[in-house]
C-alpha cells in the first residue's frame, strides 16, 4: 500500500472518521464540499494534526498518535499542488520550480526541471513572473514544483476546482501523462465525477466525514448504489476500451469487451488504452436486437441489478461482455419490458453522447 | 564648508550618525516583535503590544526622564552597563541612540507588523510542504514578502530618530560637538539673538535629509512592492 490512512478528527459539527488504503496510481478522495475532503488530504499533508490517528506512506509513519509521532510537512515529502496554486510571487517560474529541490535529500530521485518543463508545456514560461500567468500555467507551474521537490507521493487537492471548462481540458490530458510517467502515487481530492471518473484508478466516496463507498473507479461508477451520490445526471460507468482504427468518416472505432464502439475521432494512436465513461442517462435498452436506428452502439448483455429510486426512474446495471454498465430508465419502461435480473437485453449508446473529455488515456 | 559653520556640521554628521544607529539596532528587534504581536498568540501578548506603543503616546519628555532613571550612571541599569561593559549612555551620544531608537521603535513595528499580517500563510504552508523548515520558510518566503514593510518602517524610524528632541535632551542634554543633534541645534540657535540665520540653514538641511530619505524609500519601496507582487 502507497498510501495508509486511519484518522479522526472533530472540527465543529462534522466529526471525520476515516480510514482507507491506497495503492498505486491515482486515488481519488471525492465527496461533497463539508464531506471532510480537505480535513484528510491536510491531515495527509501534515499541515492539520488529527485528533488521533495513524497515517502511513510507503511504510513510513507519518502520524501515530498512539506512539506521538507527527512528523512535521517539511520532512514527509509530499508534493502538494493546491486548489489555489501558491505561486511565490516574489520568484520567477523557474525561481518556483525549483524551490524545493534544495531540500530534496542529495542524491533523491526524480525528474530533471528540463524533463519537468518539457511534460508540463511550461518551458516557454521559466522566466516569466506567476502574476502574468494564467490560471491554467499557474496550476501546471504548481504541479511542476511539487514534482521538483521529489516527493514519495503527491497530494492534489481539487486543482482544476479554480479553472474553466477550457482550462481544465487543458490540464486534464498532463495530469494523465504525469501519472503515467512518474509513476508517483497521487491522492486526488475533487467534487467533479467526470474529473474522476476520467484520472482515477481508485475512488474513496466520502459522505459526512465518513467512507461511504471504496473501488476501483470501475467498480464504484457502476454501483446502482452510488448513483445518488454521483448526481443521478452525472452518473455512469467506466468501460476500458482499446483505439482499433480511425474511420474515414470521422469515427474511431474502440474494442471494448462486449464488442466495439464507434465514437468521434479521438487522437489517440490504434492500439492505446482508453477509458470511456457512458452516463447513465445516455444508454437506452431494448430487448430484441434493434434494427433500423441511427444509434451506432449497441452492445448486447444482461441484467445483473435493478434498482428504484424515490423517483419515476430506475438504474439498471448490466453485464455486457467483462465489463458493467449503468443504464437509467424509467420505471415503467422497467416493467413495460419486463427487466429483471438475468435478462438479456442490448444496450445502445449514441456516439456522439460521448463527450471527449470523458474519453481518458488509461 | 563656508555655508554651513563647524558647529552645525557637527550638528548634521551627529544626526545622522545617531539616525543611522538607531535604525539599524531597531531593525531586527523591531521585526521578531512585529512578528510575534502578529503571528503568535501568548500571555502577556496585549502588555507587550501596549509597551511597544508606549513612547508613541508618552510626552517625550517623560520617555526621556524614565531613560535617565533607568539608565544614568547612578541608576542600578546604568551603573551594571558600565561595570560590565564600559558602557556609558547619559549624556554620550551612545543615549542619542537609544532615546532615538526607542521612540521610532513603534513605527517601525507597526509598518513591519501590517507587512507580515499581509503575508499569505497559505504561501508559508506550500513552502512548508516542499521541504522548507520554519526557519527556511521564514528566509525564503516570509521576509522577501515583507521587504517592502521593512523599508518603508526602516525609513520611518530613520525620520523619527532624526527629528527626535525631547527624550534626547532630557536624557544626553545638549552638549555642542557630543549631544547635540540637529533639532537641539535649532533650538540651541533659536535661543541666542542673532541665531535665526543659523537655525534657518539648519531647518533647510532637515528638510532636504527627510526629502531624500523619502524619495529613496520610494523608490526601494515601489521596487520591492513589484517583486512580491508577482509582476
Amino acid at each position: 500500500m502507497s498510501l495508509s490512512v486511519d484518522i479522526r478528527h472533530t472540527l465543529g459539527d462534522l466529526t471525520v472518521e476515516v480510514a482507507f488504503e491506497a495503492p498505486g496510481g491515482i486515488t481519488a478522495l471525492f465527496g461533497q464540499s463539508g464531506s471532510g475532503k480537505t480535513t484528510v488530504i491536510n491531515a495527509v499533508a501534515g499541515l492539520l494534526k488529527p485528533q488521533s490517528g495513524r497515517i502511513t506512506v510507503q511504510s513510513k509513519v507519518l502520524l501515530d498518535s498512539a506512539t506521538g509521532v507527527n512528523v512535521p510537512p517539511h520532512r514527509r515529502r509530499l508534493g502538494y499542488v493546491f486548489q489555489d496554486a501558491r505561486l511565490f510571487p516574489h520568484l520567477s517560474v523557474e525561481g518556483n520550480l525549483i524551490y524545493g529541490s534544495r531540500f530534496a535529500p542529495r542524491g533523491s530521485i526524480g525528474l530533471a526541471l528540463a524533463e519537468v518543463a518539457g511534460m508540463l508545456g511550461i518551458t516557454p514560461l521559466l522566466q516569466r513572473r506567476p502574476g502574468s500567468l494564467s490560471g491554467g500555467e499557474k496550476q501546471r507551474v504548481a504541479i511542476g514544483r511539487a514534482l521538483l521537490s521529489h516527493p514519495h507521493m503527491l497530494l492534489m487537492d481539487e486543482p482544476l476546482a479554480a479553472l474553466d471548462s477550457a482550462r481544465k481540458e487543458e490540464i486534464l490530458p498532463y495530469l494523465e501523462r504525469l501519472r503515467d510517467v512518474t509513476g508517483l502515487p497521487i491522492l486526488y481530492v475533487s467534487h467533479s465525477v467526470a474529473e474522476v471518473a476520467r484520472l482515477a484508478a481508485t475512488v474513496v466516496v466520502l459522505e459526512n466525514g465518513r467512507v461511504a463507498r471504496t473501488g476501483s473507479a470501475e467498480q464504484v461508477f457502476s454501483d446502482p448504489a452510488m448513483v445518488r451520490q454521483l448526481g443521478l445526471r452525472e452518473a455512469g460507468a467506466i468501460l476500458p476500451a482499446t483505439v482499433a482504427s480511425h474511420h474515414a468518416d470521422g469515427l474511431t472505432e474502440l474494442a471494448v469487451s462486449a464488442g466495439k464502439l464507434l465514437l468521434p475521432q479521438l487522437d489517440l494512436p490504434p492500439g492505446a488504452k482508453t477509458r470511456v465513461r457512458i452516463l447513465a442517462q445516455d444508454v437506452i435498452l431494448s430487448r430484441d436486437a434493434p434494427t433500423g436506428l441511427s444509434a451506432l452502439n449497441i452492445l448486447p448483455g444482461s441484467i445483473t441489478e435493478i434498482r428504484a429510486g424515490s423517483g419515476p426512474g430506475v438504474v439498471v446495471q448490466l453485464k455486457c461482455g467483462d465489463d458493467l454498465l449503468l443504464a437509467r430508465i424509467t420505471r415503467r419502461s422497467a416493467l413495460t419490458l419486463g427487466l429483471e435480473p438475468g435478462v438479456a437485453c442490448h444496450a445502445i449508446i449514441k456516439s456522439v453522447s460521448v463527450a471527449r473529455h470523458d474519453v481518458g488515456h488509461n | 564648508m563656508g555655508w554651513l559653520g563647524p558647529e552645525e556640521w557637527q550638528a548634521l554628521f551627529l544626526s545622522l550618525k545617531v539616525a543611522f544607529w538607531a535604525t539599524l539596532l531597531n531593525l531586527p528587534m523591531a521585526l521578531l516583535v512585529s512578528y510575534a504581536l502578529a503571528r503568535w498568540t501568548f500571555p502577556g501578548k496585549q502588555l507587550l503590544n501596549a509597551l511597544v506603543h508606549l513612547p508613541l503616546f508618552l510626552p517625550p519628555v517623560v520617555t526621556g526622564y524614565l531613560l535617565l532613571m533607568t539608565f544614568g550612571r547612578r541608576a542600578p541599569m546604568g551603573a551594571w552597563l558600565e561595570q560590565t561593559f564600559g558602557l556609558v549612555l547619559a549624556f554620550r551620544w551612545t543615549g542619542a541612540v537609544l532615546a532615538a531608537a526607542i521612540m521610532g521603535f513603534p513605527l517601525m513595528v507597526r509598518a513591519i507588523r501590517l507587512a507580515i499580517e499581509a503575508v499569505d500563510p497559505k504561501l508559508e504552508q506550500a513552502a512548508a510542504t516542499l521541504g522548507a523548515s520554519r526557519a527556511w520558510v521564514f528566509a525564503t518566503v516570509t521576509l522577501p514578502l515583507v521587504l517592502p514593510g521593512l523599508i518603508a518602517g526602516a525609513v520611518l524610524g530613520f525620520a523619527k530618530a532624526m527629528g527626535e528632541f525631547g527624550a534626547t535632551i532630557t536624557f544626553v542634554s545638549n552638549i555642542p560637538g557630543q549631544t547635540q543633534t540637529l533639532p537641539s541645534a535649532v533650538y540651541s540657535f533659536l535661543q541666542v539673538p542673532g541665531g535665526d540665520s543659523a537655525a534657518l540653514r539648519l531647518v533647510a538641511v532637515s528638510v532636504a535629509v527627510a526629502m531624500a530619505a523619502l524619495i529613496a524609500s520610494e523608490v526601494l519601496a515601489r521596487r520591492a512592492t513589484r517583486r512580491v507582487s508577482g509582476q
